[in-house]
C-alpha cells in the first residue's frame, strides 16, 4: 500500500504547478499509470479523498490513462502491445525484444480555475 | 479553466537522488545490488550466508529494511561488516532519501559492494529505484510458483531470481519447473539460480553469479 505516498508525490507536483498561478485552485489531474508500474488505481484514488478531505482541494477529479507493456524489437524495429506477457516479436519472431512503454507513473496535466 | 500541461514523473524526486547515488556509487566503484521478496522469503539468510563465505577484509556493507525492529541487522552484524538498519516507520518500501541518509557516515571509496535488503513486499519496492546497479528478487518454494504472473512489474525489473528454500521441495507442491517459466513468460531471459540457506545448496551457483556481477562492475569503473 504504497499509494498514500505517491498521491502524497503527486499532490507535491500539483502544488507546485498551482504555485506558479497564484490564486489558482486545481480542479482536476490528468495522470498516466503503466501496467508495470504496480500502482493500484482504485487505491489511488483512496489516497487523494484521504489527503485532500476537509481541504479547499476536497474533490479534486482524477483522471487516470492506463497505458499497456509496450516493446519494441531491436532486429526489425516492429513496435508492439505486450498482451499476456507474450513478449516475442509478432513480426519477425525475435524472442528478445526491448521494454519502451508501461513503466510510467506520471502526471500529465493539471486543471486550474482561475480566480 | 485552465489545462496546464505538466508531463513530470511523479516520483521524480526519487529519481533524481537516486540518479545521485548512482553517480556516486560508480565513481567510488561500488556495486550495489537491492535485494527485494515477499516477506518471509530468506533475504537475510540469503546475505547471512553470503557474507559467511567472503574474507574479513572484504570491503561490504549492508543496508536493511523494516517497518519495525532492528533484528535483520543484529543478525547481519554478526558477520562483523558494517550494517545499518533502516526502520521506515510503517513505509512498506525503501525510497532514495532513506539510502542516502543511511549512507551518512560512511566513506564510499572503503566500499566495493553495497546489499540493500529491502522491505519485505514484491508490489511497493518496485516503484522506488534506490541508485542500484541491479534489482534482485527471491521467491521461496513455500510460495505459490505463479508469483510471476502476480507480482509481474518486480520480476519483470529484477535481473535475477533466487529460488530459495530448494530444500523443502519434497514437502511442497511448488512446482519449480512452472516458476522458472513463469518468471521467464514475464522476462525473457531472466536469469535464475536455486539455493537453500539452510543446506548451503545451490549458494556456489549464487556465488558466482555475483562474482561475475562484481567483476563486470569494476571493468565498467576502469574502462
Amino acid at each position: 500500500m504504497h499509494e498514500l505516498s505517491i498521491a502524497d508525490s503527486v499532490l507535491e507536483a500539483v502544488r507546485a504547478e498551482a504555485g506558479r498561478h497564484p490564486g489558482a485552485v486545481p480542479v482536476k489531474i490528468g495522470l498516466r499509470i503503466g501496467e508495470l508500474a504496480g500502482v493500484d488505481p482504485d487505491a489511488l484514488t483512496f489516497g487523494f479523498q484521504a489527503l485532500t478531505a476537509g481541504t479547499p482541494w476536497n474533490g479534486l477529479a482524477i483522471e487516470i490513462e492506463n497505458t499497456p507493456r509496450r516493446h519494441r524489437c531491436p532486429t526489425c524495429a516492429t513496435e508492439f502491445r505486450v498482451v499476456e506477457y507474450r513478449s516475442g516479436c509478432p513480426a519477425c519472431g525475435a524472442a528478445r525484444t526491448e521494454c519502451i512503454g508501461g513503466d510510467e507513473l506520471e502526471l500529465a496535466y493539471v486543471e486550474l480555475e482561475e480566480p | 479553466m485552465n489545462r496546464v500541461e505538466v508531463e513530470k514523473k511523479v516520483l521524480s524526486e526519487n529519481d533524481r537522488i537516486a540518479a545521485d547515488l548512482r553517480r556516486r556509487f560508480k565513481e567510488h566503484g561500488v556495486l550495489c545490488l537491492n535485494l527485494i521478496s515477499s516477506p518471509g522469503a530468506g533475504k537475510t539468510s540469503l546475505l547471512e550466508r553470503t557474507l559467511e563465505g567472503f574474507p574479513s577484509a572484504e570491503r561490504v556493507a549492508l543496508l536493511t529494511g523494516d517497518i519495525q525492529t532492528d533484528n535483520d541487522a543484529t543478525r547481519l552484524a554478526r558477520a562483523g561488516f558494517p550494517v545499518k538498519q533502516i526502520t521506515t516507520g510503517g513505509a512498506c518500501h525503501l525510497d532514495a532519501r532513506m539510502i542516502e541518509r543511511a549512507l551518512e557516515g560512511w566513506r564510499l571509496e572503503d566500499l566495493d559492494l553495497l546489499l540493500i535488503e529491502n522491505v519485505g513486499n514484491l508490489v511497493c519496492p518496485s516503484s522506488y529505484d534506490l541508485g542500484e546497479e541491479a534489482k534482485i528478487v527471491v521467491l521461496s518454494v513455500a510460495e505459490g510458483e505463479d508469483k510471476p504472473l502476480k507480482y509481474p512489474s518486480i520480476f519483470f525489473k529484477s535481473v535475477l531470481l533466487v529460488l530459495n528454500k530448494v530444500d523443502l521441495l519434497p514437502y511442497v507442491p511448488f512446482d519449480i519447473a512452472r516458476a522458472r517459466e513463469y518468471a521467464r513468460r514475464v522476462h525473457p531471459g531472466m536469469e535464475i539460480v536455486e539455493v537453500s540457506c539452510t543446506t548451503g545448496q545451490g549458494l556456489d551457483d549464487w556465488r558466482a553469479w555475483l562474482e561475475k556481477r562484481r567483476a563486470a562492475s569494476r571493468i565498467k569503473v576502469t574502462a
